[in-house]
């Protein structure tokens, strides 16, 4: 007598029907870009707030021939990084990498990679709060009918508020855009740095929020405008510094604390560019950039 | 006794008033019938001053505001004739938008006490009618300012609201406000009830200056040296008064 | 003069099952009117008042309206876009409750300038000039600008509220007690606002009040209500000096001398 065995997890861990409800959904988002669709969120073997909706977005959409990559604050080492991409390679069995270039998927918390990305390759986001008039209108139903009807002097409202109270507008994450000229977007909560980078861009990029559960596109090419005044037009913040590491100008650093006397340095918050930038022969001063650590280097030399 | 001194002044009265009664009807004490008046029946033409005359409560003020609009009435006609057009309008049909159309250009009010508005200055009192007829401000106000001071009101009082000023100053203020305009019907409620001598002669060259101008005034003058000064006819509201006489 | 009605209110009626929230009201609104609409609570003036504001739905009846391109639609007939548009534009509301009809987590200015930015100004200068301008028109000074409205007392919420509204130059303002939460001395502050925006701006207004002496100093016209009817209507001063229905002559009569 054979010994009867559970069943192994299913393909990338959702059930078919699932994935099915969720392509469909997937499907209409992508027909309507900037639209909230709304979809059935599962539970997922791990809390909300650590990436339930891009994980499903993700289960729907792999096969077996794709090769993930996962982010989490521009780095692929993070705890949650390391531990989504091990869940994929375990219930689906397919290849991941580190390298921008080398994925067909990229599921991100907080950044867009800082190399371009290609016509084929899907951008998976994960959003914690999917709604951008939630912050004053907290109403479910008031904001369905506001998008639609395009009422959306709301989100400037917000802008507005931040020009008054800070002199510029101070919003620098989870900035919101117009897509198409239609929908007014929440691009998930990647620095406004970062959303350039959306506009026209030839990647298909979804947007997954498991605990709001909705689901949200963008296509290949679609026109991505961030919201703004005439006299206070869109601006993306610049670093002074370059790369400690690899000596990359003009892309996102995350602020390094190197001593307990003020020792930091600039780094790039995008892990692979920069590791791509060093084997390419790119250094940068590996040094203290600024504080007593850095006065004390120089006095040695 | 009927004075008549306007033999002068001919041509279609600017008021009819015809068979004109009112009666209250006061619901709070079941519903008792109080008639006022009955059959009230002049005209009143262009420069005559037509006087009320009878002894008090015997619905002389009530006339005066059935012709403002203020009371209702409950039968005949209260005609207003257009200067310049020659149309007539019958008051008694009580239309708000009739009555706030006369009252905007063709009938002025001086009732015996001033309505104060909180926190409106004398001036703006006075310089209203002007403002509502699209007259700009400052023209306005330095008119109403020239009136207080003809009738001899201290310039000190002219930024603050009525509310805290002698009888005799509120009066002034509120005959200010009533000849601001060339109103063809000027109602006149005892003007001069509370005024001192040298004011109730200006407000008696006032009237006068209305009477030349072609103003038909409608008054009230307990004031004898008033009345004689300034009416053209007199008649006893007695004779449509339905009360016995007070 | 202007002799077409900016809104006509024809046999309305707002039924809850078989309670009566109001019934055969009747009445037209001209352009720079006030109608003030009295009575004690539970008399149907505030249902009255969001029907003919849209934010209820009536039972049945007729509600049209004068739009800036001379058409005359009830407004059952608009799209949820053009009434909410015509609510934001050409439409104010005041509310007793300062706090319902402002936004108290945003500035003062922010409040003001809400409704240019719904309309599309997207010049943060030419926003925040008008705002200013239009925050000392309600004798709140330019310097408060930034600040929040829960730092503002109940007769500057107030006044704030009206700004608020009145920045886009509607043409019909709907008010529900303005004055009813204030202090007798701020309320006084408030209503000589009211009493000359309206003036000067030619409003047409709805003011729903059980304050006899709000109406009488704001309002032309008076309607009289009385278990969700209207019981008597006419010139204000009329109503109030010569009341013929037993039920205005008790309101009348309840009034304290001054």
């Amino acid at each position: 007598m054979k010994k009867p065995s559970l069943p192994a997890y299913n393909f990338a861990y959702l059930d078919e029907q699932t994935k099915r409800m969720i392509r469909r959904a997937i499907l209409k988002a992508i027909a309507i870009p900037g639209y909230q669709v709304p979809f059935a969120s599962r539970e997922m073997p791990m809390p909300y707030g650590w990436g339930t909706g891009g994980v499903q977005v993700t289960a729907s959409i792999l096969g077996p021939d794709d090769v993930l990559k996962v982010i989490d604050q521009g780095a692929d080492d993070t705890t949650n990084a390391v531990s989504i991409r091990d869940f994929f390679a375990k219930v689906a069995d397919v290849a991941t990498t580190t390298r921008t270039t080398d994925a067909t998927i990229i599921q991100t918390r907080h950044r867009i990679p800082e190399t371009p990305l290609t016509q084929g390759q899907i951008i998976v986001y994960q959003v914690p709060i999917p709604e951008p008039l939630r912050f004053l209108e907290p109403r479910e139903t008031e904001t369905r009918v506001m998008h639609a009807l395009e009422e959306y002097g709301l989100v400037h409202v917000k802008l507005y508020e931040d020009i008054a109270q800070h002199g510029h507008i101070a919003t620098t994450y989870a900035y919101p855009v117009k897509v198409e000229g239609r929908y007014v977007m929440d691009p998930s909560p990647i620095p406004k740095f970062d959303n350039p980078k959306m506009h026209r861009s030839p990647a298909l990029q979804l947007f997954g929020a498991g605990r709001e559960k909705r689901i949200y596109a963008l296509p290949p090419f679609t026109n991505v405008i961030s919201l703004d005044f005439e006299d206070h037009p869109f601006k993306v913040q610049r670093f002074e510094s370059r790369c400690a590491l690899c000596d990359a100008q003009d892309v996102y650093m995350d602020e390094v604390i190197t001593d307990d006397r003020g020792g930091r340095m600039f780094v790039c918050s995008d892990t692979d560019h920069c590791e791509t930038r060093r084997s390419e022969g790119y250094q940068g001063a590996g040094l203290p950039q600024h504080g007593a650590a850095k006065a004390d280097w120089e006095a040695a030399q | 006794m009927v004075v008549d001194n306007s033999s002068a002044m001919a041509g279609a009265p600017l008021l009819s008033v015809e068979d004109v009664s009112k009666s209250f009807t006061i619901h709070l004490r079941g519903g008792v019938r109080l008639p006022v008046v009955a059959n009230v029946t002049f005209d009143v033409s262009a420069g005559e001053c037509l006087v009320l005359g009878g002894p008090s409560g015997i619905g002389k003020s009530s006339i005066l505001r059935m012709i403002f609009g203020n009371y209702a009435v409950d039968a005949g006609r209260i005609l207003v004739r257009d200067r310049s057009t020659g149309d007539v309008a019958d008051l008694a049909s009580g239309d708000p938008r009739l009555v706030l159309g006369l009252r905007r250009n063709h009938i002025g009010y001086v009732s015996q006490f001033l309505r104060a508005i909180p926190r409106v200055s004398a001036l703006d009192v006075v310089a209203e009618p002007l403002l509502a007829r699209g007259v700009e401000r400052k023209v306005a106000s330095n008119r109403a300012a020239a009136m207080l001071e003809r009738l001899n009101l201290p310039s000190a009082l002219f930024n603050l609201p009525p509310a805290t000023f002698s009888g005799g100053e509120k009066q002034r203020v509120n005959i200010a406000r009533g000849f601001m305009i060339d109103y063809s019907i000027l109602l006149l409620d005892e003007p001069t009830a509370s005024l001192d001598e040298t004011n109730r002669d200006v407000v008696v060259t006032m009237i006068r200056e209305k009477l030349t101008a072609g103003t038909a005034i409608l008054g009230i003058f307990h004031d004898v040296p008033v009345r004689e000064a300034v009416a053209t006819k007199i008649i006893n509201v007695a004779a449509f008064s339905t009360r016995e006489a007070a | 003069m202007n002799s077409d009605p900016i809104l006509s209110v024809r046999k309305l009626e707002k039924r809850y099952g078989n309670f009566i929230g109001c019934t055969d009201i009747s009445f037209d609104v001209w352009p720079g009117e006030v109608v003030a609409i009295v009575g004690e609570s539970g008399s149907g003036k505030t249902t009255l008042l969001n029907c003919i504001s849209t934010r209820m739905e009536r039972s049945s009846g007729e509600i049209r309206y004068r739009m800036r391109d001379r058409r005359y639609p009830d407004l059952a007939e608009l799209s949820e876009a053009e009434l909410r548009f015509l609510m934001r534009t050409d439409w104010g509301f005041v509310h007793q409750n300062p706090a319902d009809g402002l936004r108290m987590q945003v500035s003062a200015g922010a409040n003001v300038g809400e409704r240019l930015m719904a309309i599309g100004d997207r010049n943060y200068g030419e926003i925040r000039r008008r705002a200013s301008d239009w925050l000392e028109r309600v004798e709140i000074a330019a310097t408060r600008i930034d600040d929040m409205p829960v730092s503002f007392s109940g007769g500057m919420r107030q006044r704030l509220q009206i700004a608020r509204n009145l920045v886009t130059h509607p043409r019909l303002i709907f008010m529900d007690e303005p004055t009813g939460g204030l202090d007798v001395s701020v309320q006084a502050r408030v209503l000589d606002l009211l009493r000359m925006l309206v003036s000067d701006l030619s409003l047409s207004v709805i003011i729903v009040t059980h304050d006899l002496a709000v109406a009488r100093l704001l309002s032309q016209r008076m309607i009289v209500m009385k278990s969700g009817r209207i019981v008597e209507q006419g010139l204000t001063d009329r109503v109030m000096d010569d009341p013929s229905h037993p039920y205005t002559q008790l309101l009348v009569a309840s009034i304290l001398e001054n």
